[in-house]
């Protein structure tokens, strides 16, 4: 690089930061990011204090939400471990969505504000606008405007039903609200107007489906027998909270209205669940690069770069299984180690290189590295491209725990025979598939009691957690049914729950249609 | 093109509504730890919030996750001695983090929720639907005292109220005034008088008129008075009607031999409630212990609460001595005043009917309200029944209730201060 020659003044000497100042880092940060073709939306970048951060921090980084105790109580926990200094803020929080909003701290110093537009602002931001699964699921554009109508649509509806029923409600929701994503369709694009205008419509047609669904009147039972008696749904559903929303018997609208809404959000955030390594790997990649770049062409002080790569360590400090402070890999540490060494793959490959990714070893660093960003979640990423440098370099081992046997097992370790096996583990460990358990609407009792049953498909002989009972109690609330609870491992059934509990069967205690209800 | 916004002036408290639903939601458990925080405080410690900690498992916002158990293969990092089929013992406890795997949910391993409450919030926890009775009267018919306060300056009143500097400068400002065209003058014919004396000494006639101007007009410049008497300023007192915001707490305990040390720390905790409850409606409180047997003396806290005697009991002693205190030091015009007797019921039989005397010529009718308690699991005696004949004659003002245990003591202050309707 020629820059290196050219030395321009430093942007800055102190550590104070103004507007101009954040405005011309932003501007060179920006210019070198264009130099790498670095695509991103439009940044708005807002100066906000901590405790404002606090707020942002507790509504889940929604940068508006509805409101509901569950926020409150993040807030407060956040509030009490930083006043007592127990923990520091992030140094940002980004949000997806066009203009991509990015929040800076006024705490910071000119340099952690660097770093942070350099990492929110350009990092995520062009992983928002590039990867296939915000492509794909999220519409950037949009959300701002579908939070604003959740909010009021909410408030509206506390303001008519009561908060207590609101709240209620959407305790439940959220309760499920893992079980509310489409994992395989496409959702169509959610638009805050076009919701407003289809709501009222959506409403009546709702309701008239489910009360096709729901109709009773015997007519020429013995035709129909067979159709009757086919299982519903005929496929098992894994969006749990879009079958509610469609099939619940007892919903007035404006709940299903407000499980859409969460099922919505829930889908808004399902890509950033898969993509956390891959996500703040590029971000991690891209600040480093971009601050160095800076640092070469003389535009950032010694004394800058100092303080920058103090804090560029402690993101990325991986504290050993062995350690205190240990809280599973560190996404920021992964996936920095991994873009990193793609292009290490890339630029200077090894001999083990050209065998493990004959591919990539020797290509184009840049278009390699955008198509590994652009094209893979998670799972997919790090069964593509964890590679054995990466696995050394972390140490990294596996551990089975089986409740049979009376000690672990070490399946692999960092050596040849066993980075397969890590990297199939690894890989595994971020499928959201195997972190939730498989639990799927089995059928419902269309004639009968109309009751609900689930079925979770153990894997592993894992078991549900303790929270089971309390979500299928949710669950209850909101099909207004009994819930059965299958776990099954193959063919065989393991376990089951049951909400109510199978024999106090209090007819009385749970509401339910009359069975020859006429709608009309 | 990036936008860089300054959003420090928006509203920070954009999760008030959030936290009050939080508060809203787990009401019933900050108020039962606000109620045992009262009872482990001091009477007077009450100038901070409140920790209040909510059992995890009931803050649980439950979601579907895997339990611990059935085979779990978890990629660690940092190995150090570890070699590929290698068995090591399962650590108790999941210490090192080992084992804790992905599915281990945030609701694990958090037992306690715990947060802070301010002071305001806590003590609205703890004074929730109470109300002081005849508070209300007193606030807004006390206009018999007033309190002078400063309100600027003015040009008349009273030599001992006499701003100096504001005078001071005032007469500096006139004298400037008033000798200004004379000054200007006299710097001219002065430097006219040193130019004739320079370029035309012979010219005495001039010279003498001129020295006779200077003269002159030096004259005319110091009889401008230096201090006049439109110069004083005075500072202005106004007087304010000031609502009586001075409560004075008489606390009367029996210390006879029955008291027990149990007993008395009921009585203790009751005693804290209510001076908590004057402190947040008044100014400024004071409390006098008196604690009688035989005889009544006025003592301090520590001796109050925690020496022992022992002896017979005759309340009207104490009643006596209170009635003394308050026609000594505590005028009814200035100060409301509160009383709260705790007793276990015992009296000498012929005493309580002097007791009622006392209370209901003496005391009843200048006191705000006063409460009396009984911390006693037995019948009640004399003394009891005649109380009550007391609170039918004062049943605004005078209330009594039993109390046994130390559990009963803030539903029976609830009880005592039931906000009333007003009717």
């Amino acid at each position: 690089m020629t820059a290196r020659e050219q030395k321009r003044q430093p942007l800055s000497t102190g550590s104070e930061w103004t507007f101009e100042l954040i405005q011309a880092y932003d501007r060179e940060i920006g210019r070198i990011a264009k130099r790498y073709a670095l695509d991103t939306y439009p940044n708005q970048i807002e100066v906000i204090t901590a405790e404002q951060m606090m707020d942002a921090y507790a509504s889940v980084g929604m940068p508006l939400g509805y409101h509901h105790w569950s926020y409150g109580k993040h807030f407060l926990s956040t509030e009490k471990s930083y006043s007592r200094g127990q923990m520091g803020l992030a140094y940002e929080i980004v949000i997806n969505s066009d203009p991509c909003i990015a929040y800076l701290m006024e705490e910071n110093t000119i340099c952690m504000q660097a770093l942070v537009v350099a990492h929110a602002c350009y990092g995520h931001n062009s992983f928002f606008k590039g990867n296939y699964l915000f492509r794909t699921w999220t519409d950037a554009s949009s959300i701002i405007d579908y939070l604003v109508f959740a909010k009021q649509y909410i408030m509206q509806c506390e303001e008519r039903h009561g908060i207590d029923a609101v709240e209620d409600l959407l305790d439940s929701c959220h309760a499920l609200m893992n079980y509310g994503v489409d994992r395989y369709k496409r959702p169509y694009p959610i638009s805050a107007e076009e919701e407003r205008r289809r709501q009222k419509d959506r409403e009546e047609h709702l309701q008239k489906q489910i009360n096709d669904l729901w109709r009773t009147i015997p007519k020429g039972a013995d035709k129909n027998s067979d159709k009757d008696n086919a299982r519903f749904p005929s496929e098992p559903q894994e969006n749990i909270l879009y079958f509610i929303e469609k099939h619940a018997p007892l919903l007035e609208p404006w709940q299903r209205e407000v499980v859409r809404i969460v099922r919505k959000i829930a889908q808004y955030f399902y890509p950033q669940r898969q993509t956390q390594v891959m996500n703040e790997g590029w971000a991690t990649f891209w600040h480093y690069t971009l601050m160095n770049d800076l640092y070469d062409e003389g535009l950032v002080t010694d004394g800058f770069m100092m303080e920058f790569l103090t804090s560029h360590t402690s993101v990325i400090y991986q504290p050993g299984f062995d350690s205190p402070y240990y809280n599973g890999i560190n996404p920021y540490t992964l996936g920095f180690a991994m873009y990193r060494d793609i292009r290490r793959i890339c630029e200077h490959p090894t001999d083990e290189d050209r065998h493990w990714f004959p591919d990539i070893a020797g290509s184009d660093w840049l278009a390699t590295i955008k198509f590994a960003m652009s094209s893979f979640k998670d799972e997919s990423f790090i069964l593509q491209y964890l590679s054995p440098k990466v696995i050394r370099d972390l140490k990294l081992f596996s551990i089975m725990d089986d409740d049979q046997k009376d000690d672990l097992l070490v399946p692999a370790i960092h050596d040849e025979p066993g980075y397969k096996t890590i990297r199939e583990t690894l890989a595994a460990q971020y499928n959201l598939g195997n972190r939730e358990p498989n639990v799927q609407i089995f059928s419902i009792d269309r004639r009968g009691d109309r009751s609900l049953t689930l079925r979770h498909q153990q894997h592993d002989r894992k078991p549900l957690g303790d929270s089971t009972e309390e979500v299928l109690k949710h669950l209850h609330r909101l099909w207004g049914f009994d819930i059965h609870l299958e776990t099954l491992q193959g063919d065989q059934i393991m376990k089951t729950h049951h909400v109510p509990p199978k024999g106090e069967h209090a007819d009385s205690e749970y509401p339910r249609l009359d069975l020859a209800v006429i709608h009309l | 093109m990036s936008y860089v916004i300054d959003r420090r002036l928006n509203g920070k408290n954009k999760s008030t509504v959030n936290r009050q639903r939080f508060l809203r939601r787990y009401r019933d458990h900050i108020k039962k730890a606000v109620e045992e925080a009262v009872s482990r405080r001091s009477i007077t410690d009450m100038e901070h919030g409140e920790q209040i900690s909510i059992p995890g498992r009931d803050i649980d916002e439950p979601v579907l996750h895997h339990g611990r158990g059935g085979k779990q293969t978890v990629v660690h990092p940092g190995n150090k001695e570890f070699t590929t089929g290698e068995h090591i013992a399962r650590p108790q406890g999941g210490g090192g983090g080992k084992g804790a795997g992905k599915a281990s949910n945030s609701g694990e391993g958090m037992d306690e929720f715990v947060f802070q409450i301010t002071q305001e919030e806590f003590l609205e926890f703890m004074f929730e639907d109470l109300e002081l009775p005849n508070l209300v009267k007193r606030n807004l018919m006390g206009t018999d005292t007033f309190k002078t306060v400063r309100a600027g300056i003015s040009n008349e009143g009273n030599p001992s109220r006499i701003n100096i500097i504001r005078t001071l400068r005032s007469a500096h400002a006139r004298r400037i005034a008033l000798s200004g065209s004379s000054r200007a003058k006299l710097r001219e014919a002065v430097s006219e008088l040193e130019r004739m004396k320079r370029e035309e000494p012979d010219n005495f006639g001039d010279i003498q008129a001129l020295e006779a101007e200077i003269e002159r007009l030096n004259a005319r410049i110091r009889r401008v008075p230096y201090l006049d008497t439109f110069d004083l300023k005075y500072n202005l007192l106004v007087k304010q009607p000031n609502p009586s915001s001075k409560a004075v707490m008489f606390c009367l305990m029996d210390v006879s031999g029955s008291m027990t040390q149990a007993t008395k720390d009921i009585a203790k905790r009751f005693f804290i409630l209510l001076y908590l409850f004057l402190k947040r409606n008044y100014d400024k409180i004071e409390v006098v212990f008196i604690r009688h047997h035989t005889s009544a003396r006025e003592v301090d806290e520590e001796e109050f609460f925690y020496s022992r005697e022992t002896g017979g009991t005759i309340v009207s002693s104490a009643l006596k001595l209170m009635q003394e205190i308050m026609a000594a030091r505590y005028p009814t015009n200035e100060w409301n005043i509160y009383a709260a007797q705790a007793s276990d019921g015992d009296n000498w039989n012929d005493d309580s009917p002097i007791c009622r005397d006392i209370l209901i010529k003496q005391i009843m009718p200048f006191v705000q309200y006063y409460t009396y308690v009984e911390i006693t699991p037995r019948e009640h005696q004399a003394l009891w029944f005649e109380y009550e004949r007391i609170s039918e004659a004062f049943s605004d003002t005078f209330a009594q209730q039993q109390l046994v245990s130390a559990g009963d003591i803030y539903p029976v202050f609830r009880e005592l201060f039931q906000r009333r309707l007003a009717t």
